[in-house]
């Protein structure tokens, strides 16, 4: 059972997640945020805030996202936390219309 | 000038309630770039309110938020005074004294009561009381709850819901090796239940659970969930609420019902846990003890997202001997501090606290759901406790009245001549170490003291 950010969030990076964070999980590089599995306590508060629905909880993972996992573990503990919201990227607008929300 | 929030003269916050927000408060003031000295007051002698003491046992995972309360705990600049209450041990106004600013954080203690005829009959409960006792709570600790009954009722379909009849639900197995209080465990172990009835006042489009607690009754060793089939056939308004694209956890969670109705009942279980909807209690019936109830059949009325439910006069009865209320919690005034009666909150805009004519009230902040009444999760706690703080950074030139305040010192001159037992940080660790110690041999994460004198007795 793991949480992760999937490809929604790249090139969108909103960050609205991190503000309810209750254990600082969340990584972040140019691109997008990663969730930390070894910190994140699963309790899906994350999930709700995201405006382009990037974020996904162990069962209910996309067959087409499964890749996700992995790269959120290995990414997230070498990148900075990010524990404030951040400006989105820019870009990030269109992009979320793009993806029809 | 004022030098407050300097190295020389910090800025003197103590906050009411050492449950999430108020570590989030701590944790957003300690992370500010000004120099704080944050003192918590907290009721019992162990912090971490509903993450130790609601936070059902069988989630170990969401207890580990503890980690980085402990985290926080560790700085510097944060100071628990554990076993204390404000408002006998301590006066708000005492605060008021001896910090530049209060921030109550002290949550929603006290339940809604379903205002039914029989509420006060023996057998019918509050949540709350359920959930403290089999979290080890010294409050609800010899509360008595007669399991002997086949049929549970629980009224409310929300995540505290869920937990109370997800326990109701497991074998004692599956709660064996968690940190449920030994004698929950032991009550639990000779329950006769074989059937838990979760009722909702509206329909399965709008219950208002996580989906993944939900789908935790499909998982459970013993126990089957049942959901009828034509309870999912929904109006044209609860369709339209779950094609919004935004209302995907009530889509996920209308899809787990319809799953649960599809499904052929395990035989080979012996418990059976109902979800109904569109009903409410509307009586609860017995000869001082709860013997049956009865539930009004509800429609909907109203557009997408605001629909209400009323009841249609049709009702229906269920012989059950133990009930537990639901739906919802409300916080419990402290004097001297503002409350709002009917929404069981402290006003406030933003966190910052507000009088009857919306005047803001200087010194007195708050967070979490004394704040913004019973809602989220413990992380939303967390934005909540950010924004609280915020405010109270931006007022600091006028937190500064010139006086000058001593802080935890004075707190504790008053408490000691009073003879009040307080208990600091490096204490509830003991306590801790003690209680792990305890649940090893057994395979639990711990072994809760659930008595305040033995907690106190631990760090003699």
């Amino acid at each position: 059972m793991t949480t992760i950010v999937t490809e929604n969030c790249k090139s969108c990076r909103f960050t609205d997640c991190v503000t309810v964070c209750p254990v600082a999980c969340f990584h972040y590089d140019d691109e997008m945020l990663y969730i930390d599995p070894d910190v994140c306590i699963d309790c899906s508060a994350c999930i709700p805030e995201c405006p382009v629905q990037a974020i996904y909880e162990g069962d209910d993972i996309p067959e087409d996202q499964e890749k996700w996992i992995e790269i959120n573990a290995e990414k997230a503990p070498d990148l900075p936390v990010c524990e404030e919201q951040m400006d989105p990227l820019p870009g990030a607008e269109e992009r979320k219309s793009e993806l029809g929300f | 000038m004022s030098t407050l929030g300097t190295e020389q003269d910090p800025l003197l916050v103590a906050i009411v309630g050492s449950g999430p927000s108020g570590f989030y408060a701590a944790e957003a003031l300690i992370k500010s770039d000004i120099a704080v000295k944050v003192d918590v007051l907290e009721r019992l002698p162990s912090p971490f309110g509903l993450v130790r003491s609601g936070v059902a046992p069988d989630h170990q995972k969401l207890k580990q938020a503890i980690k980085l309360y402990e985290k926080i705990a560790a700085s510097p600049e944060f100071n628990l005074i554990a076993n204390v209450t404000v408002g006998t041990d301590i006066t708000v106004k005492d605060l008021c004294e001896s910090h530049h600013a209060v921030i109550f954080t002290c949550g929603a203690e006290s339940d809604r009561k379903l205002g039914v005829p029989g509420e006060d009959l023996i057998g019918s409960h509050t949540a709350t009381e359920f959930v403290g006792w089999y979290n080890g709570h010294p409050d609800y600790r010899d509360r008595e709850f007669d399991l002997s009954h086949d049929v549970a009722v629980i009224i409310g379909q929300g995540n505290v819901a869920a937990d109370v009849s997800r326990i109701l639900s497991k074998t004692v197995d599956e709660l064996k090796q968690t940190d449920i209080a030994e004698h929950a465990l032991d009550t639990l172990a000779e329950s006769k239940i074989k059937e838990i009835h979760v009722i909702g006042r509206r329909g399965p489009a709008q219950a208002k659970l996580t989906p993944k607690e939900l789908r935790e009754f499909g998982e459970l060793a013993d126990c089957s969930p049942v959901v009828l089939s034509e309870d999912m056939i929904l109006n044209p308004e609860s369709e339209k609420e779950l094609e919004e694209k935004s209302n995907v956890a009530s889509k996920k969670i209308y899809d787990l019902f319809c799953e649960f109705s599809k499904r052929e009942i395990d035989s080979s279980k012996t418990k059976k846990c109902f979800f109904s909807f569109l009903m409410g209690p509307k009586e609860l019936v017995g000869n001082s003890r709860l013997e049956k109830v009865v539930l009004e059949k509800n429609g909907l009325s109203g557009e997408p997202f605001k629909q209400s439910a009323r009841g249609t006069g049709e009702t229906i009865e269920l012989e059950s001997g133990i009930l537990f209320r639901s739906i919802g919690y409300r916080g419990v005034p402290i004097e001297g501090v503002p409350f709002h009666e009917n929404w069981g909150t402290i006003p406030n805009e933003k966190g910052r606290v507000t009088d009857n004519d919306n005047n803001v009230v200087s010194q007195f902040y708050t967070a979490g759901w004394i704040k913004r009444g019973p809602s989220g999760i413990i992380g939303t706690n967390r934005a909540c406790s950010v924004e609280t703080v915020g405010c109270l950074l931006e007022d600091i030139t006028k937190l500064d009245d010139g006086s000058k305040k001593s802080g935890a010192a004075a707190i504790y001159t008053i408490l000691d001549s009073k003879n009040i037992r307080h208990v600091n940080y490096a204490e509830w660790k003991k306590i801790d170490a003690k209680e792990i110690e305890r649940g090893e041999p057994k395979g639990k994460p711990r072994e809760k003291y659930t008595y305040i004198d033995e907690m106190l007795s631990v760090t003699d």
